[in-house]
């Protein structure tokens, strides 16, 4: 096997209209693991995800994706690589004119001369791993949360990806659902011998299933390790988020202009006028 | 402070007009983009067969019923003012000139533009916001190959046909009215018809005219799904705006190419 980490990112920064997104991130997601990327909403996760997919650039830094480098690919170069990666987005985002059938069999028959057989067999194949084999026939209207997600785990799978990205896998599901999807995650993961990262903010569901975890704050890594080292770090940050505190270094109120007691004297200020 | 009004006036007025060019040019741009990857919607052409359906098809019944309903109109108003100068049996041309030359592809691409148009740009407009173009970028397929040109090609094959349906069906009301209803004599209508309507000057001058409405409605309207705001208002202003927009363009255009075609 290959010993070069699949990802490696270094000393990334991304901006948006010159506000800040990322800052200095330094990170290698290494072949055949799970990695998670935590943080509060709005931190900078699912950006760092677009970059590695290649759907924005960083504005300094390298994004490596094995051995190659995302933002100096050309447009052919991005999509030969992106036909090696799979993607689940935060919710699903399934083709909703097309079956369940059709969502998974639509990449084989975009990139592949595969006969309709052939195909039928691996799409099946697919659905029978994330347990709807019998949801084949549906719609997508017609499935529910965690139904959904899994169809679209099926379709990230579809072509055997080497890299496998999840945008909060596991927002607006319920216990059941958050389970089995986080227990599909690891075993896709090592029966397909792919990498897997997750991108969420439910740490309970993932600490069970990664091998590794970057935290991520306000666009930069504040801590990383193993599920051990982060459900024992002494970190403030890390502290309050795993155990769900209200108290901490993560501020409630998002700042202001001035303090309340000045906002409260100071009034509406200009009159909103209709026009 | 006038002159700071002012300035703020200015400033806003230059900031509409700038965004105004810029997107003209990314429009542009658009459909360069569109052309250039027009490929696959030929190639794989039961893609762009799937959209005539849905474009062209669904758009029948309120094409063919306008139709049969406006040749009607004309063919009221068309017998009361020519029976004053008593050449009733010139209703015929009249009928078929009104609709081949003007109101086929106008008022077709006029609806076409509020039935299909909007459509086209809800559905593309939804796929952005519901991140189906980013899944289909990151599956490594190319979303305006594989939704937008077919989308585009539809229309483009669509809009001549429909006007033609369009015509057809106004001549059949016309008919139903002055030579059914009324009474004027059949053999006149027909046959003046037939002997004044040229092929090139007015029928392959209106299929000229409707291919460029079918142009002009589905490059905005694809263009405004694509580049709409991925939120409900940002697909509903879209949604608006493709009518609007390809309303007054469609007049716009029609005025400028009936003064290249029809200089009399």
């Amino acid at each position: 096997m290959n010993d070069r980490p699949l990802i490696r990112l270094t000393d990334v920064n991304f901006a948006y209209d010159r506000r800040p997104i990322l800052t200095g991130i330094n990170m290698v997601i290494p072949r055949g693991k799970v990695v998670a990327i935590m943080g509060l909403s709005g931190c900078g996760k699912t950006t760092t995800l677009r970059l590695i997919g290649g759907q924005i650039k960083p504005s300094s830094g390298k994004v490596e994706v094995d051995g190659q480098v995302v933002h100096e690919l050309d447009s052919d170069g991005l999509y030969e690589l992106r036909r090696r990666m799979g993607m689940l987005f935060q919710f699903g985002a399934l083709f909703t004119d097309m079956s369940v059938y059709d969502n998974i069999a639509f990449q084989m028959r975009e990139h592949t001369d595969l006969p309709e057989e052939l195909i039928h067999d691996m799409v099946m194949m697919k659905l029978h791993a994330v347990g709807l084999r019998g949801a084949a026939s549906l719609m997508p209207s017609e499935l529910s949360g965690g139904m959904a997600r899994r169809v679209a785990l099926a379709r990230a799978i579809a072509l055997d990806p080497m890299l496998i990205m999840y945008d909060e896998p596991f927002a607006g599901l319920d216990p059941i659902s958050l389970s089995i999807i986080g227990e599909l995650i690891r075993k896709l993961n090592d029966a397909l011998g792919t990498s897997s990262i997750v991108v969420t903010h439910d740490v309970q569901e993932s600490l069970k299933i990664v091998d590794y975890v970057y935290f991520v704050a306000a666009g930069k890594i504040v801590a990383e390790g193993t599920a051990e080292d982060i459900k024992h770090s002494t970190e403030p940050f890390v502290h309050q988020f795993v155990w769900g505190e209200p108290d901490g270094p993560v501020n409630f109120h998002y700042p202001a202009m001035r303090p309340y007691n000045e906002e409260m004297l100071a009034g509406p200020g200009r009159k909103q006028v209709w026009w | 402070m006038v002159v700071n009004a002012l300035r703020r006036i200015l400033e806003a007025l230059g900031h509409r007009v700038t965004k105004r060019i810029w997107r003209l040019g990314f429009a542009a741009r658009f459909l360069f983009a569109i052309l250039l990857h027009s490929g696959t919607a030929l190639r794989r052409f039961h893609l762009t067969i799937r959209e005539i359906y849905f474009t062209g098809v669904l758009s029948l019944i309120i094409i063919l019923v306008s139709g049969l309903f406006v040749g009607m109109v004309l063919g009221l108003q068309g017998y009361d003012t020519l029976q004053r100068y008593g050449s009733t049996e010139a209703l015929g041309i009249l009928v078929a000139l009104s609709l081949v030359r003007e109101l086929g592809p106008v008022v077709s691409a006029l609806l076409f533009a509020s039935r299909a148009g909007s459509a086209i740009t809800a559905e593309i407009g939804l796929m952005k916001a519901t991140e189906q173009l980013s899944a289909m970028e990151m599956m490594a397929v190319d979303p305006i190959a594989r939704v937008v040109a077919p989308r585009f090609w539809a229309g483009v094959i669509s809009m001549p046909l429909l006007a033609a349906l369009f015509s057809a069906m106004g001549i059949f009301g016309g008919y139903l009215v002055g030579v059914q209803l009324i009474g004027v004599d059949a053999g006149s209508f027909w046959s003046q018809m037939q002997a004044s309507v040229d092929f090139r000057e007015d029928i392959i001058n209106g299929v000229i005219k409707s291919f460029v409405f079918g142009v002009i409605v589905s490059w905005i309207a694809v263009f405004e799904g694509y580049d709409s705001e991925p939120t409900a208002e940002g697909v509903s202003g879209a949604t608006t705006r493709t009518v609007v927009t390809s309303s007054l363009v469609i007049l716009f255009a029609d005025f400028i190419l009936t003064a290249f075609m029809f200089r009399g």
